[in-house]
């Protein structure tokens, strides 16, 4: 079969991959520079008995995709910074009450309304931290148009699977790029459905976890009575104020991401194990950082390239591990430093460490990405 | 489709584990949420056929009370949150319970736009004139100049008439009663029940722990006498003088217009789309 290739932007891949993962609803509010999202979605769904809804602001929105995913539907929603600002709280109800959703974020320079058509990664600390109260989350970066397509199919696929939301940090360089993305077929992917409980049970417990920690979900209208939850709650659904209770859903809502690191933990290597210098990052920054590697590869360093597919939850083991014997690393990022912290948490003391930032919404170029290298290498 | 045929009881929706409720003695919730139970009865719902959503505040606690399914969100987001359940599973009657603060303030945008939309969701609003589960604090419905614990002098701002700002901005079934005229609230409910597109009951309640206690109206009988007098039938209200009718609350239907739902006119979009992916 003649494969499908189509030349388009990255916002545009990031609608198709959701297609064919399975997602029916799409709630958002116009923002720069994710719009052709919402654009392609109002496009798209309707034509498939799907429902695009434009919604009062971004507070409704992610309101309105955590209920159709409540109602069956796989959903997402897209945005940029302020949007993504405003959707914390609600980001805190789909962690809290286990409610499957994809969100956008297609990041731009802030703070506030900052530069709004350009690129930055300055929210990546907010992915991971954004919303109050102790919990992890998934966070996903892609770096090509074809990774627009296949990490958004990712995401879908582990937020049915770990019954969460999964934020899908873009950024203005990546959302923005114009290249050949194959359209992979239904058959050529997995597709991952939340988990249904047995058949005939005497009673149904909405949050009665299995051995994986995640507890089937029910729609409206099937065999046994839902119920959702944003307070502190026990297996019934039922809020609660004993410590026992609270202690144990926080660890598992913490540990079912944790402890399937291995699982939702992606990353594409270059040269990684061979090299004396390797470069980490993620999103539009490993653009950057693989013509870098090239050009430096010439100039007769050996540099090597780790390309972060899922930036939360960290991969601070292997990191630890791979960075082990190297003379340095360099971490790019379209911010002040923010990935570097986790970095420098999980490589071995003796081995510097350095950033190479830009936030002055410009990308980054492999000039500086060399620039530092000749840093790290005359250290 | 809820299925009519069936008998159901109002008794099946209560989880008995879960009572006698927490609201304190006198406040008007218990009759609001039983009310809300005869209704489902009549209209021959059944608990696996309604989603109750619920926001944050005392009134928000009700779904503890209740087997159906339920969905409890944060404080002001039960309408968006309700508006994703219907469109996803429109087979469902999807209701949500919301406080003034939750209904009107906090979520006044929401409250608006769903309004506009005509999404095919009831908002049932118990309108209590304040923030009963923060202790009591004025919302946008305190009667102008009200003491509560954060307007000790007197609340400086007018109250927000969430049936008029509702029926302008939209919604083609609107309602108030009080918890004084019980008898209204099941009936106003099962009207909005069986309405297409957006409809909204408010229904005001006595809260004598706090805007009762803090407005010499302590006592639970106290406030019912006083929701009674304060209240207006709207056919009478033409024949009244602005000054007769001020801190009054309108009781009646406001709006109940047959129309187009969002439901309805999004399926007809989605015929559109078809068509033209048909005819590319
Ligand atoms: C974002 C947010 N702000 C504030 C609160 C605190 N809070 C909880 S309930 C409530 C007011 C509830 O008032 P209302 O909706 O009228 O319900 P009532 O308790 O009167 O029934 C407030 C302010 C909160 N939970 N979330
Ligand atoms: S504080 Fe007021 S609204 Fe809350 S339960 Fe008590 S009487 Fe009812
Ligand atoms: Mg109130």
């Amino acid at each position: 079969m003649k494969k499908k290739v189509r030349f388009m932007l990255g916002n545009e891949a990031i609608v198709e991959g959701a297609l064919l993962a399975g997602a029916t609803f799409f709630a958002g509010y116009p923002i720069t520079p994710s719009s052709e999202v919402a654009e392609r979605a109002s496009r798209k769904l309707p034509q498939i008995g799907g429902c695009y809804l434009q919604m009062e602001d971004e507070i409704a929105s992610i309101a309105a995709i955590i209920g159709a995913s409540i109602g069956g539907a796989k959903a997402f929603t897209a945005t940029s910074g302020p949007g993504f600002s405003l959707m914390q709280e609600n980001i805190g109800l789909a962690i809290m009450a286990e409610v499957p959703c994809v969100i956008v974020n297609v990041q731009r320079s802030g703070p506030s309304t900052g530069l709004a058509t350009r690129p930055a990664q300055a929210d990546i600390m907010q992915a991971r931290w954004g919303r109050h109260g102790d919990h992890s989350v998934i966070a996903l970066s892609p770096a090509t148009v074809q990774e627009c397509f296949d990490l958004m199919v990712q995401a879908f696929n582990m937020a049915e699977k770990y019954r969460c939301p999964v934020l899908f940090m873009a950024d203005e360089t990546v959302g923005h790029l114009r290249e050949n993305c194959v359209l992979r077929s239904r058959d050529e992917v997995e597709i991952v459905n939340r988990k249904r409980p047995p058949e005939g049970l005497e009673e149904y417990f909405p949050y009665k976890a299995d051995d994986d920690l995640v507890p089937p979900m029910v729609t409206p209208g099937s065999d046994y009575l839902t119920r959702f939850h944003s307070s502190t709650h026990n297996e019934k659904g039922l809020p609660t104020s004993s410590p026992q209770e609270a202690r144990k859903l926080i660890k598992r809502l913490y540990d079912k991401i944790e402890k399937n690191k291995d699982d939702i933990i992606m990353y594409r290597e270059f040269d990684v194990t061979k090299c004396e210098y390797l470069v980490i990052c993620f999103g539009g920054a490993v653009r950057a950082a693989r013509q870098a590697a090239i050009e430096a590869r010439e100039e007769g360093l050996s540099v090597g390239v780790l390309q972060l597919q899922t930036v939360w939850p960290f991969p601070a083991e292997y990191i630890s591990e791979v960075s082990k014997g190297k003379r340095g690393i360099i971490v790019p990022e379209m911010n002040m430093g923010q990935i570097i912290g986790e970095v420098r948490k999980a490589v071995p003391d003796k081995i510097p460490v350095l950033g190479a930032n830009r936030y002055d919404g410009e990308p980054l170029t492999p000039k500086e990405i060399i620039q530092v290298l000749g840093e790290v290498v005359s250290l | 489709m809820s299925k009519r045929s069936r008998e159901v009881s109002w008794k099946a929706f209560l989880r008995e584990e879960n009572l006698p409720h927490q609201w304190c003695p006198g406040c008007g919730y218990g009759v609001i949420l039983k009310s809300m139970l005869y209704a489902f009865e009549k209209g021959g719902i059944a608990p696996k056929d309604v989603v109750v959503v619920t926001g944050i505040g005392c009134w928000g606690k009700a779904d503890d009370y209740l087997y159906a399914n339920t969905v409890h969100v944060t404080h002001g987001r039960a309408l968006p949150v309700a508006t994703g359940i219907k469109v996803a599973n429109p087979s469902m009657k999807v209701i949500a319970l919301m406080g003034d603060g939750d209904s009107a303030t906090i979520g006044g945008n929401h409250l608006i736009h769903s309004s506009r939309r005509n999404i095919d969701v009831v908002a049932l609003v118990a309108n209590n004139l304040n923030y009963g589960m923060t202790g009591g604090q004025y919302s946008c419905t305190t009667p102008l100049y009200s003491r509560t614990s954060t307007s000790w002098y007197g609340d400086p701002e007018p109250a927000l008439d969430i049936c008029r700002l509702s029926e302008t901005a939209g919604a083609s079934f609107v309602a108030r009663t009080t918890v004084y005229h019980a008898a209204m609230i099941e009936k106003y409910i099962g009207m909005a029940l069986s309405h297409e597109g957006f409809s909204l009951v408010e229904v005001i309640s006595p809260c004598p722990t706090y805007f009762g206690r803090y407005n010499k109206l302590s006592k639970a009988p106290q406030m019912l006498k006083w929701l009674k007098e304060q209240s207006i039938p709207i056919e009478r209200v033409k024949d009244l003088s602005e000054e007769n009718l001020k801190e009054k609350f309108v009781t009646g239907v406001f709006a109940d217009k047959k129309g187009h739902s969002f439901l309805s006119r999004y399926r007809e979009i989605q015929s559109r789309a078809r068509n033209e992916l048909e005819s590319e």
